[in-house]
């Protein structure tokens, strides 16, 4: 057994009903484990693109490729390679403000993470971050003592740096 | 472009795609498209069970080598076909299923009858689809027929919301489409080809192990040559069954749980496996780590997610087996003299003939001698279908295939009740060969009342139970390995085989010697009915060898020991 790891999987389907459960009941009948997965549609409207980040060692991923291949609906699959991709994943952290010191801690954090406040009511802030799933990480840390009311992230969604493109 | 109904559409594809015959059960939801079945000319055969109907497209596909087609209408009609899909799904057979469903409307309300029979078959079939409008189906169509057939080939499940199966609109049946997510890879690389050519030139004791994939790919000939150019023997899996006759000097027989006793022994002593066509399933391989430990091994298979999903592999080639072994030959020839002898072919014939004899020495008829008879009797086209249990075991080890096709077995996923509706479905393929179904008790009683099936169509099979009254393979185990404590595994010899074929206005007979029973099966085989032929056996009687769970080939018990 090699050792686990975190691989990114960029995949193009054919936009359309249903595929997006094609592609989860496979893991799930294969006993594969999704971390995350973001979809959305691609420059060409009737494609859209899955990334997919999974957990596991150097053989299951083959085989989760393999078996995404299959897929009729699935149109191509690749495995990203971490050294020539960026990653992004998007939060929205609801934080809980009990006082003037706690709002203003939440400035500062918001402003060396360069990300923004999106909304403010009287007793919390909605913060927007983008970043690896790290930088979000590490907001979520920080914030955590003051009062971590909701999140929700986007998961992961990737493209490989210069020129390279999963197409068709 | 013509104008017609969603119905009409469908039905004209199917002609196009030169479907003859379809299985199946009408209800509410596909009304609109049985309506025009009526006297559309294809034959519909109606199935007493839609589980028998996708069977029967099973058995007719299996037998044929193309797709075969069942109906049945929404919610229960569709549910009940899914034993039937997952058994060829698992068995890679290209069955095409219709379902009706509700109008497009109702869909998500829980109408009567709804099923989400789309979502419910995702995990087994190679494609689904619900049709959105009418218009879409005569591509629709071309697709599902496409897809079934080709690469590794697998059921499809069309759905027809009512709605659509009556809509009218103009109907493109030139219409061309693209399956971008779908390129099967049929060719092989010419350096895979090349470096299997050394593996085997190299090889000392190189072993061909043949599953099913080679039957789809119709590479009998092919197997055959290679073997015989280098004196290679050649295991099968269940599933390979028939892919060179198992009469010859070369075959060692099947590999696995319930293998030959020579072919266990010899795989693990192997140096290169030629695996082609075949998944390395844990019923062929059990231990798998003790499977062929010295072997390299090279994995032909046209899907290339069976490389390295159960073996880990030396060398792989993804394409059509066929066209593979052709390569491979055409380079071993200029490279090798044809090899008339050799120290390894000694050991297959020492251990086949060590082995010859190795058969049960039970009480009364045994089901060896069953086997053996029909094989007597039987023409070497004749083509035999098994339920699951002892009975398949049975067949496969001592029932000796002699041309592919003729050996139709639920592999995969063992499906009791397989055997009698996929002979019905065999015999509507191929009327003029003789169709037997090797079955048990226990399985036959599953799908029995397609008896009516057989009467009202005139297709006229063979059904002979090796009756030991007991769910057999089940008391086997336990018998070895639970202290004989028969948990619900005894039958009692309900029902009454003979009377039941009685009710269903077809043969019954039952026997008490071989004698009787080759004289019931030549009568059985000259009648325009279908005959069941009893046959009570030893419940004692065991299917061996036998490989233990978790254990390697080596460790098989043998009878004797
Ligand atoms: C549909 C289904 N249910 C249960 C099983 C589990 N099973 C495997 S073999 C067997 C007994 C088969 O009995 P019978 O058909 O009488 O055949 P025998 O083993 O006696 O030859 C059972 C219950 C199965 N394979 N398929």
């Amino acid at each position: 057994m090699t050792e686990e790891q975190t691989y990114i999987i960029g995949t193009l389907v054919e936009h359309k009903p249903g595929v997006l459960f094609e592609v989860a009941n496979m893991f799930r009948r294969r006993g594969f484990n999704i971390e995350s997965i973001s979809v959305g549609v691609t420059e060409q409207k009737d494609l859209a693109r899955m990334t997919i980040t999974v957990n596991g060692d150097e053989r299951t991923i083959e085989q989760v490729v393999k078996q995404l291949n299959k897929l009729i609906n699935v149109i191509k699959v690749s495995i990203l390679d971490p050294n020539t991709t960026v990653t992004r994943e998007m939060a929205l952290i609801k934080i809980h403000v009990a006082d003037t010191k706690a709002r203003s801690d939440i400035i500062q954090y918001v402003d060396i993470f360069r990300s923004h406040i999106i909304d403010i009511s009287s007793d919390s802030v909605i913060v927007e971050i983008t970043g690896d799933s790290e930088k979000i990480d590490a907001f979520l840390d920080l914030a955590m003592p003051l009062g971590i009311k909701e999140v929700a992230r986007t998961g992961i969604t990737a493209l490989s740096r210069g020129g390279k493109a999963i197409k068709e | 472009m013509t104008r017609m109904s969603g119905s009409q559409a469908l039905v004209e594809s199917l002609k196009r795609e030169k479907v003859k015959e379809i299985f199946g059960i009408p209800g509410g939801q596909i009304l609109p498209l049985y309506d025009v079945i009526y006297d559309c000319g294809i034959r519909h055969i109606l199935a007493h069970h839609e589980q028998c109907a996708a069977h029967m497209a099973d058995g007719y596909a299996r037998a044929k080598g193309s797709p075969g087609v069942c109906f049945a209408t929404s919610g229960p009609g569709a549910t009940n076909l899914v034993t039937g899909i997952a058994t060829a799904y698992m068995d890679s057979s290209p069955v095409i299923a219709f379902t009706g469903q509700v109008s497009r409307v109702m869909i998500g309300k829980d109408a009567f009858q709804e099923a989400d029979i789309v979502g419910i078959t995702t995990p087994i079939t190679k494609y689904n689809v619900q049709i959105q409008q009418a218009s879409e189906i005569p591509v629709s169509v071309k697709m599902a027929f496409h897809i079934a057939s080709t690469g590794r080939p697998g059921p499809v499940l069309v759905d027809l919301p009512r709605d659509v199966q009556i809509e009218s609109d103009q109907m493109d049946f030139a219409a061309s489409y693209d399956l971008r997510g779908y390129k099967p890879n049929i060719e092989p690389h010419p350096i895979q080809v090349k470096r299997a050519v050394e593996f085997l030139l190299q090889a000392e004791r190189p072993i061909m192990l043949v599953g099913g994939g080679a039957i789809i790919s119709n590479a009998s000939q092919e197997v055959l040559r290679l073997a015989e150019f280098m004196l290679m023997p050649i295991g099968t899996t269940l599933m390979g069954k028939g892919i060179i006759p198992e009469t010859h000097p070369l075959s060692i027989g099947m590999v696995g749980m319930h293998g030959k006793a020579e072919a266990n022994k010899l795989i693990p002593e192997s140096d290169v496996l030629l695996a082609v066509g075949m998944r390395f399933s844990d019923r062929t391989t059990c231990r798998l780590d003790q499977f062929c430990p010295d072997a390299k091994i090279i994995h032909i298979d046209v899907d290339s997610a069976e490389i390295g999903k159960n073996a880990k592999v030396d060398l792989p080639i993804v394409a059509d087996a066929r066209k593979t072994l052709t390569q491979i030959l055409e380079q071993i020839v200029q490279k090798m003299a044809k090899r008339e002898k050799s120290t390894w072919f000694d050991r297959v014939h020492t251990l086949k003939t060590q082995f010859q004899n190795n058969k049960s020495n039970g009480q009364g008829i045994k089901p060896y001698e069953i086997a053996d008879e029909l094989r007597r009797i039987l023409s070497s086209n004749a083509i035999v279908t098994t339920e699951v249990g002892q009975n398949q075991m049975w067949a496969a080890q001592h029932y000796d295939a002699l041309e592919p096709r003729t050996y139709i077995t639920s592999g995969g996923l063992g499906t009791m009740g397989f055997g009698f509706p996929a002979a019905l479905g065999a015999k509507v393929a191929k009327p003029d060969v003789p169709v037997v179904d090797i079955a048990g008790d226990g399985s036959f009683i599953m799908t029995e009342q397609d008896l009516a099936t057989s009467f009202l169509e005139k297709i006229p099979v063979i059904v002979v139970i090796l009756n030991n009254s007991m769910l057999g393979m089940v008391a086997q185990w336990q018998r070895f390995f639970y202290n004989r404590r028969y948990s619900a595994s005894e039958l009692k010899n309900v029902p009454d085989f003979v009377k039941l074929a009685e009710a269903y206005h077809v043969n019954g007979v039952r026997v008490g010697s071989v004698g009787e029973f080759s004289k019931a099966l030549r009568e059985a085989l000259k009648s325009d009915v279908t005959t069941v032929i009893d046959v009570p056996i030893s419940p004692d009687e065991n299917v061996l060898p036998m490989v233990p769970a978790g254990m390697g080939l080596k460790d098989m018990m043998i009878v004797g020991e």
